[in-house]
């Protein structure tokens, strides 16, 4: 019996120290980084690492994504390896979905993010905006030979919207006497107002210019509903000194023209020339 | 509209980067399943001890990772823990740990099983035969109880794989991540290829998965003869 408890007691003994082996291995960073004033994201400390981690889209063309060679492209991805040029390192991508954009810079996964990611109050609390580099409203698209140029055209009629969007927003708090049609997906509202499900449909307009592009019985109606929205680079709440860079950086690019060559190159085509630079981009002076 | 999804799989490096796609699913599953399996034998030996405060630390342990579901522990693990603790390792690498440590819970269940279900006169016929509680356990419980395990031990292999596909949550670039990508990018041009694309994860995640449940079936079989 003695025999057997020794036994346990090697087998007990081998099986904690494997846990907590495993527990200092994800606990071990603590001591290197946990201060505040040891901001693993400032602009020197990204020097000396030699590479900038910027989180961007994968899968939201034009913007972010990624083509058949398996290179990440779009225009949110040229600015990033402008700003990874500027800065003299190399650029790293941390592939993100629209949900985890916070918690990625929170959790230092990322430097500074470029995923089409639109300044609202609420997102406000959780980082810092840079200088916003695009803008975009929502706007309206509806069949060519039923076109609907007026939000009062839509008074009591049926409105596809994807939920969680800017269009389901605006219209649930601004415009009640519209009846809307709510979808998960992308893919599901083009659908339905393909079938005829609503007289319009409501999102992003930069999304419609380039839905309309390929389905030229539509058209986009109404270009601009509501306040403008900028789309503008993150940093991690308090991260300062990465900031002023970014917005000095930003003014440095629209001097240069950046912007309206990103546009022509990535998006250009795939808005087609119903929408002029200007609608989506901003030279900031 | 008249082109073919199918094109989409085979334009510029698609394939290859499905295939990229598959080998880091499974690397991350095979190092996760390595590490789980040991740490799970050593606790499932630590649960069937006589200590009281022992096995109920274990058990805690257990029904910790089977509650917990695997999002929640890839969140916890990618998102959380370095936001406490400053660390900052790749997502392939908390994902493997979360994966390991989830692996090692799961297995100890089995190890605890099968060295319980391991027939109690063999304990005692080795013991009669002067063999040390080492020898009894690595020539007498341990090739027993791995005949008793293995079944239930490449199943859960199979769920470990299979359960890759959460990784896209935390920018792991897996099988269905890169084929979220091309179905992405050719919305527009080749709406059907969302078909051909999950069609084809669907084959390799079967072809990967598949012979592993064929040699659990075959394990428990020869059991029974």
């Amino acid at each position: 019996m003695k025999l057997k408890k020794n036994l346990m007691k090697k087998i007990v003994l081998g099986a904690s120290l494997l846990m907590a082996g495993l527990l200092v291995l994800t606990g071990c960073g603590q001591s290197s980084s946990s201060s505040s004033s040891n901001n693993p994201s400032s602009v020197a400390a990204i020097k000396k690492r030699g590479t900038i981690k910027i989180a961007v889209f994968g899968d939201l063309p034009p913007y972010g994504w990624v083509n058949s060679q398996g290179k990440r492209v779009g225009y949110d991805v040229r600015l990033a390896r402008q700003v990874a040029k500027d800065l003299g390192v190399k650029v790293k991508f941390v592939q993100v979905n629209a949900n985890n954009r916070v918690d990625t810079l929170n959790a230092n996964k990322a430097d500074l993010v470029l995923a089409n990611f639109t300044e609202t109050p609420e997102r406000k609390q959780v980082v810092d905006w840079a200088k916003p580099y695009m803008k975009v409203s929502v706007g309206v698209v509806s069949p060519k030979n039923k076109a609907i140029t007026k939000v009062s055209q839509l008074n009591g009629k049926k409105v596809i919207v994807t939920k969680g969007t800017t269009a389901e927003n605006y219209f649930t708090s601004k415009q009640k006497g519209v009846d809307l049609l709510k979808f998960d997906s992308k893919t599901q509202q083009f659908n339905a107002i393909k079938n005829g499900r609503g007289a319009a449909l409501a999102d992003d307009n930069s999304y419609l210019y380039a839905w309309v592009k390929k389905n030229p019985k539509y058209t986009v109606g109404i270009k601009h509903l509501g306040p403008n929205q900028f789309i503008a680079p993150a940093v991690k709440k308090g991260n300062k000194s990465l900031l002023n860079w970014t917005n000095k950086e930003i003014n440095k690019l629209s001097k240069k023209g950046f912007f309206e060559k990103d546009y022509n190159q990535e998006l250009k085509p795939y808005f087609g020339k119903e929408v002029k630079p200007t609608d989506i981009i901003i030279n900031s002076k | 509209m008249e082109h073919s999804g199918i094109s989409v799989l085979f334009q510029g490096r698609n394939f290859v980067r499905l295939l990229g796609g598959l080998w880091t699913s499974v690397w991350i599953a095979a190092l996760a399943l390595l590490f789980g399996l040991l740490l799970g034998a050593l606790i499932g030996l630590a649960r069937t001890s006589k200590n009281k405060l022992v096995r109920a630390i274990f058990r805690i342990y257990l029904e910790f990772f089977r509650i917990v579901p695997t999002v929640v522990l890839l969140f916890l693990f990618y998102y959380i823990l370095p936001r406490q603790f400053g660390l900052n390792w790749p997502g392939s690498v908390m994902a493997t740990i979360a994966f390991a440590l989830w692996v090692s819970a799961e297995f100890s269940d089995i190890v605890r099983g099968a060295l319980i279900s391991v027939p109690k006169v063999q304990q005692e016929s080795g013991l009669a035969l002067g063999l040390s509680k080492w020898q009894l356990f690595i020539y007498v419980l341990l090739p027993q109880a791995f005949q008793l395990e293995l079944p239930a031990t490449i199943n859960l292999a199979t769920r470990v794989i299979k359960t890759t596909s959460l990784l896209m949550m935390i920018s792991v670039m897996d099988l269905i991540n890169v084929g979220q990508q091309i179905i992405e990018a050719n919305n527009q041009s080749h709406p059907t290829a969302v078909f051909w694309i999950y069609g084809l994860i669907f084959l390799l995640y079967f072809i990967v998965d598949y012979p592993l449940s064929l040699w659990s079936k075959k394990v428990a079989r020869r059991k029974q003869d």
